[in-house]
């Protein structure tokens, strides 16, 4: 009996491990098999291949460098022979008439540029320029109005680091870097660091030390050295730290009242959508559909939308999100509303409490930790969003970010607000988290 | 202790009830204070922005309806142009969800291995869990734009560059919240593991993986909603796929807003279907899986 029995229920328990193993074996392949293949299928829509065409090394190698150095241009002007000094060649880093730096030798005429180990550019009349090569030797150029740019050199061959044609000449070395047109003749020299940081080159403070300026005699008659100091700082022509310091309060106060306005406006409503609130079911329904609304048609539409009514700033960027997030907040609310206990709500009423009374002490007091806890949530995540929409919209720290980006020169200031932003939200994730262990008290 | 609440029943009800009146007073005094401080914030706050912002509050609020007004009557003024141009427009809404799966994936698996390495008792090097903590915060501090802009510069438009930054900022997301789940796996499993010589690798593939499963899919599903939002959003900066599309109809303005209202159209339906999707798919895992 044990034998006819048994036999048959062990072939099939193994065919049912069988199919099992192979049902395993199908998914732990399968899986990763339609992933890879998905990607393959993306790597040829993206055309990933065509990337290194498109890829400009030359553009990352000037992002880089400029993220860490600047450069300094000495110009001549070819037609009214005038020379200027400039830091990154703008206006605003131009140094004062009858001021250079101590590499720029100002001459009758004309002028020496000394560049680092040895080279040195000596600008000669009759708008010629002599680059002084440590190892090549000497290279004269000029230029004149019916010629061109003229080139005589030490030897016959054009070396790979110099292109030549009547229009222009472009000498770049490891020291530095010469261009001649028509129009202009110039140098140019890097250095290390962020320029004018601090104070600009017609402040008065520029060159001075932290020691000088607390403890040293006044250098300005008007103001006294800390006020004047700060002043100059503030007002940074290059840098426009008043300009980026208002950005980021912007950036904060888009979030902080998009966040709380939402919630404010989320949470009447939630008690409309929670099932335990409100027994009419349509009216119900009505307040979810409003808050899937809301939330699907998302911040991007929002904003368009706000900013055609308001006009790019910090209000049109608080207003989207406090639209969208009442959506995210209502559904949060309502959920949180419908797992209420009901024993101290009914011990509440049972003191006499009228029903907004219930509200307050019965039900509030429940919910208040899962409130403050998503609402300092979204504060944070909302800072890095307040950075997107005010890109869109125009306001805040991400308005400066996209303006810096787009001229594609100023890389500097690029990663100067990038670094910001990342301490702006890592400050703002500190202070929702001290805020959260303050209010609610800590999980661990 | 009985005898020293019996011996003082001159401090009974009364001062009981003063000093607890005291309390609450300042109980109240704070709360008040609180709220105090926090309108003030935000009326001050709204008249900071409305000041700083380019129209007014006021001037503009009853406003807010002109363009989806205009964007409306002029998209039913066309109605029969708007089943064709969703159809137009269907491969640039696939290039923003193809965007945000991909930037979900490789974000999640990278997100993966930075969790692994940043959570106590499993990482492989213990010593640098703060760096791949710190890792991840940066990932996830530096705004996706900041990323997908000086990608466009180096590599030009398209949705590489979107891709990319989106996948950063997931690697950094998840690397925090999954770290958060793998506190909460057990270690016996990892142990047992561990004692028959398991090397690393299948540790946690055999040992970890298992058990947080569901928790990342369901996170997993949840980014990839918010990654969809995100994938639009940055082809409004040049990044392609739909967002991309919308803003040139948007910059053409009249005449064109019926293709922005097919693009609207296209762009909600997909965000509510996925968040339906993913939310019933969500209940289910944690519903069957979860701890």
């Amino acid at each position: 009996m044990t034998d006819a029995t048994a036999s048959l229920p062990i072939t099939s328990l193994k065919d049912e491990a069988d199919r099992l193993f192979a049902r395993k074996r199908l998914r732990t392949f399968g899986i990763p098999g339609v992933i890879l293949a998905y990607l393959v299928y993306v790597f040829f829509a993206f055309d990933v291949p065509g990337l290194a065409d498109r890829m400009r090394l030359d553009n990352a190698a000037t992002l880089v460098s400029d993220s860490y150095s600047y450069k300094t241009q000495v110009t001549r002007d070819n037609r009214s022979g005038d020379i200027t000094v400039a830091k990154e060649g703008e206006r605003k880093g131009a140094y004062p008439e009858g001021m250079t730096p101590d590499w720029v030798e100002m001459t009758d005429g004309g002028a020496v540029v000394d560049l680092p180990d040895g080279h040195r550019v000596l600008f000669g009349p009759d708008n010629s320029a002599v680059y002084i090569h440590p190892s090549f030797g000497e290279i004269t150029a000029q230029v004149s109005r019916t010629d061109g740019v003229t080139l005589s050199l030490p030897e016959a061959d054009l070396p790979d680091w110099i292109s030549y044609s009547k229009a222009r000449l472009d000498i770049r070395t490891e020291a530095g870097r010469l261009t001649m047109t028509r129009s202009k003749t110039e140098v140019f020299r890097y250095f290390f660091g962020w320029e004018l940081f601090w104070f600009t080159l017609d402040s008065t403070y520029h060159n001075t030390s932290v020691f000088q300026i607390v403890f040293g005699p006044q250098l300005d008659e008007t103001r006294s050295n800390i006020t004047g100091a700060v002043q100059d700082f503030w007002n940074n022509a290059m840098w426009r730290h008043k300009d980026v310091v208002w950005a980021l309060g912007e950036t904060v106060l888009m979030a902080f009242l998009g966040t709380m306005g939402a919630a404010m406006i989320a949470l009447p409503l939630a008690f409309i959508a929670a099932k335990n609130f409100t027994p009419l079911r349509l009216a119900r329904q009505v307040v979810r559909r409003f808050f899937d609304f809301v939330r699907g048609v998302d911040a991007l539409i929002w904003t368009i939308i706000l900013s055609r009514a308001f006009g790019p700033g910090p209000l049109t960027g608080a207003l989207a999100i406090l639209i969208t997030d009442s959506g995210s907040f209502g559904k949060l609310f309502s959920e949180a509303l419908e797992n209420v206990d009901n024993k101290q709500i009914e011990g509440v009423a049972s003191t006499g409490a009228k029903p907004l009374q219930r509200y307050r002490f019965g039900v509030i007091p429940q919910i208040m930790p899962v409130l403050l806890s998503q609402i300092l949530y979204f504060l944070e995540s909302n800072t890095r969003s307040a950075t997107i929409i005010g890109a869109i919209t125009g306001g805040g720290i991400g308005l400066m970010i996209t303006q810096a980006i787009q001229t594609q020169k100023d890389w500097e200031e690029v990663s100067y607000y990038i670094v910001l932003v990342v301490l702006m939200v890592i400050a703002m994730d500190w202070i929702s988290g001290w805020l959260r262990g303050k209010l609610i008290g800590r999980k661990d | 202790m009985t005898d020293a609440t019996l011996h003082s029943p001159q401090r009974s009800v009364g001062d009981i009830q003063t000093h607890y009146m005291a309390l609450t007073r300042q109980k109240r005094m704070y709360s008040g204070i609180a709220i105090a401080v926090f309108v003030l914030l935000m009326v001050s706050g709204f008249y900071v922005a409305d000041a700083r912002n380019a129209g007014g509050f006021w001037d503009g609020w009853h406003q807010i309806l002109d363009f989806p007004a205009g964007v409306l009557s002029e998209a039913w003024e066309k109605r029969a142009n708007l089943p064709g141009l969703m159809v137009k427009y269907l491969p640039a809404l696939i290039e923003t969800l193809n965007i945000a799966a991909v930037a979900t994936l490789i974000g999640v698996i990278f997100g993966l291995g930075l969790s692994l390495m940043s959570t106590r008792g499993l990482a492989k090097w213990p010593f640098l869990i703060p760096v791949f903590r710190r890792i991840s915060d940066i990932l996830r501090a530096i705004p996706e734009i900041v990323i997908a802009l000086v990608l466009i510069f180096m590599m030009g438009g398209g949705p590489v560059p979107a891709m990319v930054a989106i996948a950063l900022h997931t690697a950094g997301a998840m690397g925090k919240l999954y770290s958060e789940v793998n506190e909460n796996a057990d270690l016996k499993p990892v142990e047992g593991l561990a004692s028959v010589g398991a090397n690393w690798m299948q540790r946690m593939m055999l040992g970890v993986i298992p058990q947080v499963a569901p928790n990342y899919l369901s996170y997993a599903l949840l980014r990839l909603e918010i990654n969809i939002r995100a994938s639009a959003i940055l082809g409004f900066v040049g990044a392609g796929g739909i967002g991309y599309e919308l803003r040139n109809s948007m910059t053409w303005g009249q005449g064109r807003f019926d293709e922005a209202a097919a693009i609207f159209i296209l762009l909600f339906i997909t965000i509510v279907v996925v968040d339906q999707v993913s939310s019933h798919f969500r209940n289910r895992l944690i519903g069957t899986g979860g701890h």
